[in-house]
């Protein structure tokens, strides 16, 4: 095509310039034929000038498939050599030139204009990728020459690509300063990569800091830089010698023992380093071992040298305004991350807040800690499972495997319920034994069925990928997905609280059993529903994390402290309670984990170790229970 | 006194002596080598849980405060005892590596070898300021009471003076070995990460002695400390500081108003438990060998409150019994020792289903036998608790029910 597209170009050009091309080509057979990095440019500046089929020769030149049938200039294409003037087929032997890279390099750079000049849209945003790829100061002077561009978007692109490149090669420091300052607002990577070179130092070590040198920072041995690193600066330098190393040191005195001594000291004292330096000091004036610098004399050196970190860059101005731009960037960038984390922490609060709500119900009504709840959520990411081994749509699975979670796990806990927690009323320690040996029953059974292995847990093509703003901002959707899962499980659990029989009733029994009883509310048949669907939500959550987490038997382990302190901290009975302890717990994660961005770890640690302590000043939660329905 | 008032303290120690010097007369190194220097060791190490379950049966059982993380101690004692192990046994192997060099090390190349050799696994050059006493074995000795005893503290002081009671408490101990273990687990917190300390069985200055010898002092030492500690919890629960720390699990608002500070009792109760638990896992891991922060997982002292539960709480002899019990039980089951059940149409492979029967067992035990095996003595010696018509032992959440109540 692209060929085609020249050939035809060169066709229609051909009046106009050709016989300019061929007297060109001519005059400078000599130098095409064995072309030198030195004196080419003219040539091919001559070349450039001599009309738009000259560049299907520099192009053919450049890929080395410009060739030499007897005296006529060819291009080789596939099988056929093709005039390079005309156009017209030439029939036998071609020599092929084989320019070196070096003027390859320059042939490109002269081709540069061609290309951003071409017709073909396609090839000149082409051409400006390459350029953006490898910029060289050559393209500054092309991009500056090049016509303006039809297409807005590319226009705007060549423009952006000039600027940057203005910072990098213009010979004028007004010009590039100016070029960074019209950068402000700007966060784009590409002009990162322009200004980061820009500020590049060398760390120097030198008598003097050198006349006219663009000083970033001078340092101070021992307390800018470790005094060993300046001192090793000096001797990279060639200004100072070589400290001597204790290994080189010990490998010194292993040479010279003689007869169980080293320099008059005997090999059994040389553990004492005092004595191992007079060994030395010894075989030193001896002549066997050259002297070594003295701490002394080490510290006179640190002290009448200089160091300092020097920008590669000299002018003072232009490292200024690219460290004010790249602060100014950074802070931009700061506020941005800071949106990324708020998602991020949202995300995260939502799947604590659905992992704990069942939690909490159970809690707020019973006053019972249910240990197997975290083995509720690894049921319902099983039953999510093993369900789209049933389904192979996808999203079907996905359907009909929400209220499948819910209807395992309510069932499950209704059992519970029935066969162990109603026994153990008014027992909360036992209960949470109970629940507990429950715990690592289901654990070790689940394990048994499934294996140890992590069975996956697909999400359907609509869930996978991110929503994003910006260049930095983005949450994948599965997060969003949680998050509106856990809003509605919110606003069902209102609707159910406030607006339905078995909501008053529940709040009747929350608040005093013995006065629901005697209103005629069965409380044990309260319990037992509550229970279930405290066990069904963690069904739920089970399969909205199984997935994008793992399904394995430990998966409800992993959540089910987190979910714990979300409980604790967000203060019992009280859904909106919950919300402020998951939106804590979530947001107390991520900020510590970008405090100390490498270590999920330590964040764990330090967010439980404030929880013990938020715990300190509200013994009850955020939100405690008040009034006459809080016991004592 | 103490004897004549608690019979059963005289029996419990009679019995311990019986099975070691029966160990001792049956082991490879002083007897008949019908008991294999492994079970040893397994017996050692159960003597030293079993010594844990008395200081849990201490908080949980007498003074009513589930304590979810005492493994977090039991494990911190390890830690310490095994930071001395590991060094001085380091120390040992690089001092004879270096002595063969021409020239002497000086000490501070002597500590730089070591510091390569232990902390080389987590690309760690420097030895941590926690390790600064790892070199000497009395101040490792301390530390093994005084760090676990110190964090209880603080912890219970936090904990107690806010009154945070009942499941919250249990909640917040577990969040605390939970938090201690993320912790330890970091490489660069000096304690070697995942890799834990290893190599502990080795011990400094009795490279000669072999293991089956080893492995029985460690038994008597186990036995020894079992014994000081049942008798240190025997005397504690007798007096009227056990007679208050009871009243606190049964009635606490009552307590605190007659005018106790029920704090300042649990408190002590606790840091005191920590401490016999921290003792206990000094012993323990020399015998098991390696310790990592898997080891504080809060599983780990969940299991803790099974076996007093399954023994019996509220007595000391049920949380020995409850721990040797079920550990034995558990290592016989998952050692693959225990023969495979053909139910016809399943096989049940018990390393596989032990842990279900383990939950479902102590399920069954909470809803029928409050009182865990110990009922299995009480119904020896013919005792019966009393008729209370129903009426508990005291409101609060630790408080003993009428079922597990004794005489």
């Amino acid at each position: 095509m692209r060929h085609l597209l020249l050939s035809l170009l060169m066709l229609l050009a051909a009046p106009a310039f050709a016989q300019d091309l061929a007297s060109v080509l001519d005059a400078n057979r000599d130098q095409i034929e064995r072309p030198s990095r030195q004196t080419i440019a003219p040539v091919i500046e001559a070349l450039a000038a001599a009309g738009p089929q000259a560049g299907a020769v520099l192009e053919a030149w450049a890929d080395r498939r410009l060739g030499l049938a007897g005296d006529r200039f060819v291009i080789v294409r596939g099988d056929e050599a093709l005039d390079a003037v005309t156009g017209a087929p030439v029939p036998g032997e071609v020599r092929v030139l084989r320019p070196n890279s070096g003027v390859r390099g320059v042939i490109g750079a002269a081709l540069v204009q061609f290309q951003l000049n071409d017709p073909e849209p396609s090839r000149r945003a082409a051409a400006l990728d390459a350029i953006a790829r490898r910029p060289d100061a050559t393209h500054l002077a092309a991009l500056r020459a090049a016509a303006a561009d039809p297409d807005p978007a590319l226009a705007a692109r060549k423009a952006r690509l000039e600027r940057l490149l203005t910072i990098r090669f213009d010979p004028d420091p007004r010009a590039r300063i100016a070029a960074i300052e019209g950068f402000s607002g700007d966060t784009g990577a590409d002009l990162q990569a322009v200004l980061n070179p820009l500020l590049a130092t060398t760390r120097i070590a030198a008598p003097a800091i050198p006349e006219g040198a663009n000083v970033a920072a001078e340092l101070v041995p021992g307390e800018d830089i470790p005094e060993d690193e300046a001192y090793r600066l000096l001797v990279d330098a060639g200004l100072a010698p070589a400290r001597l190393a204790p290994d080189a040191q010990k490998q010194a005195l292993a040479a010279h023992v003689a007869e169980g001594a080293v320099g008059g000291v005997p090999v059994s004292e040389l553990s004492d380093p005092a004595r191992r330096d007079a060994a030395y000091d010894a075989l030193a004036d001896a002549g066997l071992v050259p002297p070594a610098a003295t701490a002394a004399e080490a510290e006179a050196a640190l002290a009448s040298h200089r160091f300092a970190d020097i920008y590669a860059e000299p002018d003072p101005g232009i490292t200024d305004a690219a460290r004010r731009a790249l602060k100014a960037m950074a802070l931009r960038e700061g506020v941005q991350q800071a949106a990324d984390l708020t998602l991020d922490a949202l995300s995260l609060a939502s799947i604590y807040f659905l992992a704990a709500i069942g939690l909490a119900i159970t809690f707020g009504v019973m006053g019972v800690i249910n240990m197997a709840h975290g083995e509720f959520i690894m049921m319902g990411a099983y039953t999510g499972y093993v369900v789209q081994t049933l389904i192979a749509d996808r999203t079907l699975s996905l359907v009909v495997a929400l209220p499948a979670a819910f209807a395992v796990t309510f069932l499950a806990g209704v059992v519970l319920y029935r066969l162990v927690i109603r026994h153990l009323v008014k027992r909360p320690l036992e209960t949470l034994l109970a629940t507990f040996g429950i715990s690592i029953a289901l654990q070790q059974i689940a394990k048994n069925i499934f294996g140890t292995q992590a069975r996956p847990l697909t999400a359907p093509a609509w869930l996978e990928g991110s929503v994003g703003f910006g260049e930095i901002v983005s949450i994948s959707t599965i997060r969003v997905a949680i998050f509106v899962l856990a809003l509605l499980f919110l606003c069902l659990f209102l609707w159910i609280m406030k607006r339905t029989r078995l909501g008053l009733e529940v709040r009747a029994v929350t608040q005093n059993p013995g006065m629901a009883a005697s209103m005629g509310i069965n409380p044990d048949r309260i319990a037992m529903l509550t229970f279930g669907l405290g066990s069904g939500i963690a069904g739920i959550a089970g399969v909205a994390i199984g997935l994008f987490a793992k399904v394995t038997s430990e998966l409800g382990s992993d959540y089910i402290v987190q979910s714990f302190m979300t409980v604790v901290v967000g203060g019992v009975g009280n859904i909106w309670g919950t919300l402020a302890g998951a939106a804590l717990i979530g947001f107390l994660q991520k900020g510590i984990e970008v405090m100390n961005p490498a270590n999920t770890l330590a964040a764990q640690t330090w967010m439980i170790l404030l929880i013990i302590i938020f715990i300190q000043f509200r013994p009850r939660g955020i939100m405690p229970t008040r009034g006459r329905a809080a016991e004592a | 006194m103490l004897i004549r008032k608690h019979p059963s303290a005289m029996v419990f120690l009679a019995l311990l002596a019986i099975f070691t010097i029966a160990v001792t007369l049956m082991s490879e190194a002083y007897g008949s080598g019908l008991v294999p220097t492994s079970t040893v060791k397994t017996l050692g190490k159960t003597l030293c849980l079993a010594l844990a379950a008395v200081a849990m049966d201490l908080v949980w059982g007498y003074a009513g405060i589930l304590s979810l993380g005492h493994m977090a101690f039991f494990a911190l004692g390890g830690y310490m005892i095994g930071m001395w192990l590991m060094y001085a046994r380091t120390g040992e192997i690089v001092a004879a590596t270096l002595a063969n060099a021409p020239i002497p090390p000086t000490p501070d190349e002597l500590r730089q070898g070591i510091t390569g050799q232990i902390f080389g696994v987590v690309g760690s050059a420097d030895l941590p300021l926690t390790w600064s006493f790892a070199g000497s074995l009395p101040a490792q000795l301390v530390l093994v009471l005084a760090v676990p005893g110190l964090l209880a503290f603080l912890f219970g002081w936090l904990a107690f003076r806010s009154r945070v009671n009942g499941v919250y408490l249990s909640i917040l101990t577990q969040a605390m070995t939970l938090a201690l273990s993320l912790w330890l687990f970091q490489n660069d917190n000096g304690f070697r990460g995942n890799n834990g300390l290893s190599g502990l069985q080795n011990i400094p200055g009795l490279t000669d002695v072999p293991q089956s010898v080893i492995s029985i002092w460690f038994l008597w030492a186990s036995a020894l400390l079992l014994a000081g500690g049942y008798l240190l919890a025997t005397w504690l629960t007798a007096g009227k500081f056990g007679s208050v720390i009871r009243a606190i699990r049964d009635d606490e608002t009552r307590v605190r108003f007659l005018g106790y500070p029920v704090e300042g009792y649990k408190l002590t109760v606790f840091t005191i438990s920590a401490m016999i638990c921290a003792a206990a896992g000094a012993l323990y891991y020399p015998q098991a060998g390696i310790i990592n922060p898997a080891e504080l997982a809060p599983i780990a002292s969940v299991y803790l409150a099974v076996w007093v539960a399954i023994g019996g709480r509220g007595r000391l002899y049920g949380a020995v019994i409850g721990a040797v019990v079920v550990s034995l039980l558990s290592s016989w089951f998952t050692g693959g020792r225990a023969p495979d059940l053909d139910l016809g149409f399943y096989r049940v492979a018990w390393v596989n289903w032990w842990q279900v029967l383990l939950g479902l067992g102590f399920v069954a035990v909470t809803l029928f036998a409050p009182r865990g095996l110990s009922s299995l003595v009480d119904a020896l010696a013919g005792l019966r608790p009393p008729r209370r018509m129903g009426t508990d032992l005291g409101p609060d959440v630790g408080a003993l029910r009428e079922k597990e109540a004794e005489a």
